[in-house]
C-alpha cells in the first residue's frame, strides 16, 4: 500500500515503519508533513504546548542516516509526541503549569531516552491538565485542548493533548501517563487506543510525579498493534526507579494474533452502575463479538470497587501534597517578584505558580495527612485500597480479563463540570480501580453515541499487557471504530 | 527538695559511605558549596531516590553491635516541612518501622559500676543541606553538599541521670561507630551530633517531668554544659513556682546557655507517610548473618579481653579501648615488653600509653593514629626503664625528645648521656658530697626532721643530672643516714 505525502497522516506506526524500511519514505519527509499538519491544527485544537520543529528535523535526518547505515530499528524515524510531563533535555517541560512554564529539564526521562534510542522522532510536547490533575484538560495553564470530534467538547484528561493529537492524526502515537484514568479516559473520549501498563512496568524516572504510587507511563496510539510496537521499547526495569520491576519485556507484537478461544472474560457488574444508557449497548455488542470469537463471558462482582473514587481522592492528593512541595521558587520554576522573606517567597510563588485544581488537591492532601486525621483518612484509604486489590486478585482467579466501559459518558462540553469538582472526579469511576490495584488496562474505541466515541476497557492481571494487547488487537481486527477519523481530520 | 534529672539522647551519626543515601553524589566533607549535589539532591522534577545498599549494611552492623533487633521489614517515610536546605520539601526518614529497634549500650560510671542504657531505635535517614547566614548581610545561602548524606539516628531511652552519664553514653556511641567503621566520629565537622531531651522530677517520683529538647550539640563539652544548664534552669523554674514548657531549645556555646527555639504549639506537623518512591526494605537472615560475620571485636569484648589477658583493671581497659587503634597500640607495646608472659609488664605499657604518650597526643591534638612515636619505639624506650638504664622520670623526657626529634630512645639516651648511674660507689660518693655540703640539714634530719630525706635525694639527683638510679639511691641514702 502506497500513499502520497498528502495522506501520510492516515498511516499508523506499523504502516509507516514498513514504508520507512522499504525506502519509499524518509523520516525527514514524514516529519515535515506532520509538523505542517500540527501547525495547521494547533490554533483549533491546542493539542501541543511545545512544537519542537528544529530538533525534530535534526532527529529525523539522523534517523534517515541510521537507516542508510543499516542500524535502524522498527521505530527509527517514526514521529511521536511526548506528554509534557516527561522531562526532555533541551525542550521545555511545563507539566501544563505556570510553575514550570519556562522550565527546561537538564535530562531526559527514561521513557524519552528509550524511545529516542530506538530512533523515534519527537515532534513536540502535548498539552495536559496541570500536573496531570484533571479529567478534561481544562486545568492546563496553556488553555484547554479541544476534542477533534467536536471542538465544543473536552478531549478528556489529563493526557488530553496526546489523545487529541493522535485522534486528529497529527502524530501516529504519543506517550501519556495515567494516575486515575488519564490515559484511558481521554483515549475513550477521543476515539483512540490508550494503554496504561502495570505499575512498575514502565520507569517513572523523569516523569514529573503527581501521585507516585499510582502514576504510570503509557501510550496513546491508533491501534493495539502500534501500542505493542512502542511499549516493547518503553517498558522494562530501570535502576533509577526503585518501583520499576525487574521482569523481561515480552515481544508484545508476537502474541497479538493469538486466538481468543477459551478466553475467560469477566463483565464487571459494578461497571454498569451510572453508565450512560447509550453506551451500554456498545459494550454489550463488544462482548458479543468477543463471545463470537470463542471467549467465555461471565459476570463478576468486585464489591469494594464503588469505594475507589473516595479512596483515590484521599491517596492521590496526599501524595501530591508532598510531591509538589519541591516547587518552592528556590531552585527552579516560577518565583514571585521581589519576595520580602522566605515565607513570602513560598506563599506567593506557590499561590501564583499553581492553578486552582492543583491547590485544591494540595490542600486536601495536606489535610488527610495531618496529625489527628491521618488514621481516619489516609490509613483508612490505604486499607480499603488493599481490599480493592484483593477483589481484583480474586476475580482473576476466575477470569483472564475484565471488560467494561472506560467512562460513564462520552465527551462533555467544555466548562460543563469545571465548577463541580466531584462530578468531574466521577468521570474516573471506572478507571481508578486499575490504578489502585496497579493493574494494566487498555481502552479501545467501541462505537459512537451522537457522533462522539465511546471506549471499551479491558483490565488484566499484573504484567499481562501481552494478553490485553492480544484481546484488543483481535477486537480491532473485527471492528473499524479505531480507524475512523473525526471529520476535518481525514 | 531533691531533684532527679532524666536525660535521653538522639544521636545523629553520618554514615561513612562514599555516595549519598539516595543518589550517586559524593559525600566527602569540605568540597566547594553545591559541587556535590546532583539532580536527585536538588530535587529536580521527575527524579527518584535509589537506596544505597552500603548505608543499609552499616545500619545493620550497628544494630547487631548493640544487640538490637534488625527489622525484617522497615519502611521509609516522608517527613514533610518547608525549608530551603531541604530541596524536596520532605526528608526521607523512617518512622513507624525503623531498621533497628530495642538495643542496649553499657556505660561505665565514675564509681566503677556499669549502667545499661536502652536504645529504643536506630533508623536510616538523609541529612539536610546547610543554611548559612553569617557575613551575608541578612541573606541566607544554601549549600546542598550535605543534603542526602546518610545518617542513622540513634534514639536512647531516658535512662541517664546526669550530664556526665549522658557524655559517657555519647562517648560510648562515638567509640562504637568508629570501631564498626560506619562513621568517622568527627564532631567538629558534624559527622556525629546529638539532641538532648532533659526533664527533672522530684526524687522518688516515678512520673516523668515535662521535657525540653536541646538541638544540635556537636561536642562532648557542649553536651555536658547544655544539659547542666538545662537541669539548673528547670529546677530553678519549678522551685520558683513556674512550670517547664515542652519546647525545642538551642544551645548558645558562646554564652553557655540554652534558649527557646519553638514551643510544642509552634512545632511542625510533619505529616509522615510511607514514601511511595521506595519499596519497604526487606532484610533476610542470611544477609544479617553475613553482616554479623564482618563485625570486629567490639569495645566491651576488647576491654574484657584486655582484663583477662593482660590483667588490667576495668578502668585501664576502658580507657585503652576508647578506640580500637589505641588498644592495638597498647597490645603491641605490652607484647613487645615480654614475649613469655604478657601480664608481666602490661601495667608499665598501659601507664606509658595512657600517661606520657596520651599527654603528647593531647598536646599536639592528634589521635593515636597520628602518634609520632611508633609502638616499637615506645617498647624500646620502656625496655630501658625495665633494665634500669634510665629512670621513669628520665624516660618521660626521652619520650618527648623522641616525639619532637623523631629519633629512637637509645640514640637519645646515648647522645645526651642519660644512662642511669647504677654503680653504688659512684652513688655513695655523691651522697657523701651532698651530706658534707649541707651540715645544717643533716643535723636537723638527725634531730628528727624526717622530711629532709627528700631534700637529700634532690641534692644527689641534682648533682648527678637526675641519672642516679632512684631505687638504689634510696637504699644507699637510708643506709648512710642511719650510719650516722
Amino acid at each position: 500500500m502506497s500513499r502520497g505525502v498528502s495522506d501520510l497522516h492516515l498511516a499508523d506506526v506499523a504502516q509507516l515503519s514498513a514504508q520507512l524500511q522499504s525506502g519509499q519514505l524518509s523520516s525527514v519527509e514524514l516529519t515535515q508533513a506532520l509538523l505542517a499538519r500540527i501547525e495547521q491544527h494547533q490554533r483549533e485544537l491546542n493539542a501541543f504546548i511545545t512544537i519542537s520543529a528544529d530538533s525534530a528535523l535534526q532527529e529525523a535526518a539522523r534517523a534517515d542516516e541510521r537507516r542508510r547505515h543499516g542500524t535502524a530499528g522498527a521505530l527509527t524515524g517514526i514521529p511521536i509526541a511526548h506528554k509534557d510531563i516527561f522531562c526532555t533535555a533541551g525542550e521545555k517541560t511545563t507539566c501544563g503549569s505556570r510553575m514550570l512554564a519556562d522550565f527546561v529539564s537538564p535530562y531526559d526521562a527514561t521513557v524519552v531516552q528509550r524511545l529516542r534510542a530506538a530512533g523515534a522522532v519527537m515532534l513536540g510536547k502535548t498539552n495536559m491538565d496541570e500536573f496531570a490533575m484533571g479529567s478534561s484538560n481544562e486545568s492546563s495553564h496553556f488553555g484547554p485542548v479541544r476534542n477533534p470530534w467536536n471542538p465544543a467538547r473536552v478531549p478528556g484528561g489529563s493526557s488530553g493533548g496526546s489523545a487529541a493529537a493522535v485522534a486528529a492524526r497529527l502524530v501516529p502515537a504519543a506517550t501519556a501517563t495515567d494516575t486515575g484514568g488519564s490515559i484511558r479516559q481521554p483515549a475513550a473520549l477521543c476515539g483512540v487506543t490508550g494503554i496504561k501498563p502495570t505499575y512498575g512496568r514502565v520507569s517513572r524516572y523523569g516523569m514529573v510525579a503527581f501521585a507516585s504510587s499510582l502514576d504510570q507511563g503509557g501510550l496513546i496510539t491508533r491501534s493495539a498493534h502500534d501500542a505493542a510496537l512502542l511499549l516493547a521499547q518503553m517498558a522494562g526495569f530501570d535502576e533509577r526507579d526503585s518501583t520499576s520491576v525487574e521482569l523481561p519485556v515480552p515481544d508484545y507484537a508476537a502474541s497479538l494474533e493469538q486466538p481468543l478461544k477459551g478466553l475467560k472474560v469477566g463483565v464487571l457488574r459494578e461497571f454498569f452502575d451510572g453508565l450512560d444508557e447509550a453506551i451500554e449497548p456498545l459494550i454489550r455488542a463488544a462482548l458479543a463479538l468477543l463471545h463470537a470469537q470463542g471467549a467465555v463471558i461471565r459476570e463478576v462482582s468486585l464489591p469494594h470497587l464503588p469505594l475507589s473514587v473516595p479512596v483515590y481522592y484521599v491517596v492521590a492528593p496526599a501524595e501530591c501534597s508532598s510531591n509538589l512541595a519541591r516547587f518552592d521558587g528556590v531552585r527552579y520554576g516560577y518565583r514571585c517578584e521581589a519576595p520580602r522573606d522566605l515565607t513570602d517567597l513560598y506563599q506567593r510563588s506557590r499561590a501564583h505558580g499553581f492553578g486552582a485544581e492543583v491547590k485544591r488537591r494540595i490542600m486536601i492532601g495536606t489535610y488527610v495527612l495531618s496529625a489527628g486525621y491521618y488514621d481516619a483518612y489516609y490509613l483508612k484509604a490505604q486499607q480499603v485500597r488493599a481490599l480493592i486489590s484483593r477483589d481484583f486478585e480474586q476475580a482473576f482467579h476466575e477470569v483472564d480479563v475484565l471488560v467494561g466501559p472506560t467512562t460513564p459518558t462520552t465527551a462533555f462540553e467544555l466548562g460543563a463540570k469545571t465548577h463541580d469538582p466531584v462530578t468531574m472526579y466521577l468521570n474516573d469511576i471506572y478507571t481508578i480501580g486499575a490504578n489502585l490495584a496497579g493493574l494494566p488496562a487498555i481502552s479501545v474505541p467501541c462505537g459512537f453515541v451522537g457522533g462522539l466515541p465511546a471506549g471499551l476497557q479491558i483490565i488484566g492481571p499484573h504484567f499481562c499487557e501481552a494478553r490485553l494487547l492480544n484481546v484488543a488487537h483481535r477486537y480491532q481486527r473485527e471492528t473499524d471504530w479505531h480507524q475512523r477519523a473525526p471529520r476535518g481530520f481525514l | 527538695m531533691q531533684w532527679e534529672s532524666v536525660i535521653g539522647l538522639e544521636i545523629h551519626a553520618q554514615l561513612s559511605t562514599r555516595s549519598k543515601i539516595f543518589s550517586a553524589s559524593a559525600t566527602a566533607y569540605g568540597a566547594p558549596p553545591n559541587t556535590q549535589a546532583n539532580l536527585v539532591d536538588l530535587a529536580y522534577p521527575g527524579v527518584l531516590p535509589v537506596l544505597n545498599a552500603e548505608a543499609v549494611r552499616m545500619a545493620v552492623k550497628f544494630g547487631l553491635a548493640i544487640n538490637a533487633r534488625v527489622a525484617r521489614r522497615s519502611v521509609f517515610a516522608r517527613k514533610n516541612y518547608f525549608y530551603p536546605d531541604l530541596p524536596k520539601g520532605y526528608q526521607i526518614s523512617q518512622y513507624e518501622l525503623p531498621i533497628v529497634a530495642g538495643g542496649a549500650i553499657d556505660i561505665l560510671l565514675e564509681d566503677g559500676s556499669l549502667r545499661r542504657i536502652g536504645v529504643t531505635r536506630a533508623h536510616l535517614e538523609e541529612d539536610a543541606g546547610k543554611s548559612m547566614h553569617e557575613g551575608l548581610a541578612g541573606l541566607t545561602a544554601v549549600d546542598l553538599n550535605r543534603a542526602g548524606t546518610p545518617l542513622i539516628e540513634i534514639v536512647s531511652e531516658p535512662h541517664m541521670r546526669s550530664a556526665k552519664e549522658a557524655v559517657a553514653y555519647l562517648k560510648k556511641v562515638h567509640t562504637l561507630v568508629r570501631y564498626l567503621g560506619i562513621c568517622d566520629g568527627n564532631m567538629q565537622e558534624g559527622s556525629l551530633r546529638c539532641d538532648a531531651n532533659v526533664s527533672v522530677r522530684p526524687q522518688g517520683i516515678g512520673r516523668l517531668g515535662t521535657r525540653t529538647e536541646t538541638k544540635n550539640l556537636n561536642s562532648f563539652r557542649y553536651v555536658e554544659r547544655a544539659i547542666n544548664f538545662e537541669i539548673a534552669r528547670q529546677i530553678e523554674l519549678l522551685e520558683s513556682g513556674g512550670r517547664v514548657v515542652q519546647e525545642t531549645r538551642l544551645y548558645d556555646s558562646e554564652r553557655g546557655e540554652t534558649r527557646s527555639m519553638r514551643s510544642k504549639e509552634e512545632a511542625n506537623d510533619y505529616r509522615y507517610f510511607p514514601d511511595p518512591d521506595l519499596l519497604p526494605l526487606e532484610i533476610d537472615q542470611p544477609y544479617v548473618d553475613a553482616v554479623a560475620a564482618t563485625l570486629p571485636e567490639l569495645p566491651d569484648q576488647k576491654a574484657q579481653r584486655l582484663m583477662d589477658e593482660y590483667g588490667l583493671s576495668g578502668y585501664d581497659a576502658g580507657v585503652l579501648t576508647a578506640s580500637a587503634e589505641l588498644a592495638d597500640y597498647f597490645e603491641v607495646v605490652a607484647r613487645g615488653l615480654s614475649a613469655s608472659d604478657v601480664k608481666e609488664h602490661a601495667k608499665v605499657a598501659a601507664n606509658a600509653v595512657m600517661g606520657e604518650l596520651a599527654g603528647l597526643l593531647n598536646r599536639d591534638g592528634v589521635e593515636i593514629g597520628g602518634s609520632r612515636v611508633r609502638p616499637a619505639s615506645l617498647t624500646a624506650l620502656l625496655r630501658r626503664v625495665l633494665d634500669d638504664t634510665i629512670s621513669g622520670k628520665i624516660a618521660k623526657d626521652v619520650l618527648e625528645a623522641m616525639w619532637d626529634e623523631g629519633r629512637e630512645a637509645d640514640a637519645i639516651i646515648d647522645a645526651r648521656g642519660l644512662t642511669q648511674i647504677t654503680d653504688e660507689a659512684a652513688i655513695e660518693r655523691a651522697i657523701d658530697a651532698a651530706l658534707a655540703a649541707n651540715p645544717k640539714q643533716l643535723a636537723d634530719y638527725r634531730a628528727g626532721k624526717d622530711k629532709l630525706f627528700g631534700f637529700f635525694i634532690g641534692q644527689v639527683m641534682k648533682a648527678t643530672g637526675g641519672k642516679a638510679n632512684p631505687a638504689r639511691l634510696n637504699v644507699l641514702l637510708k643506709r648512710k643516714l642511719a650510719q650516722g
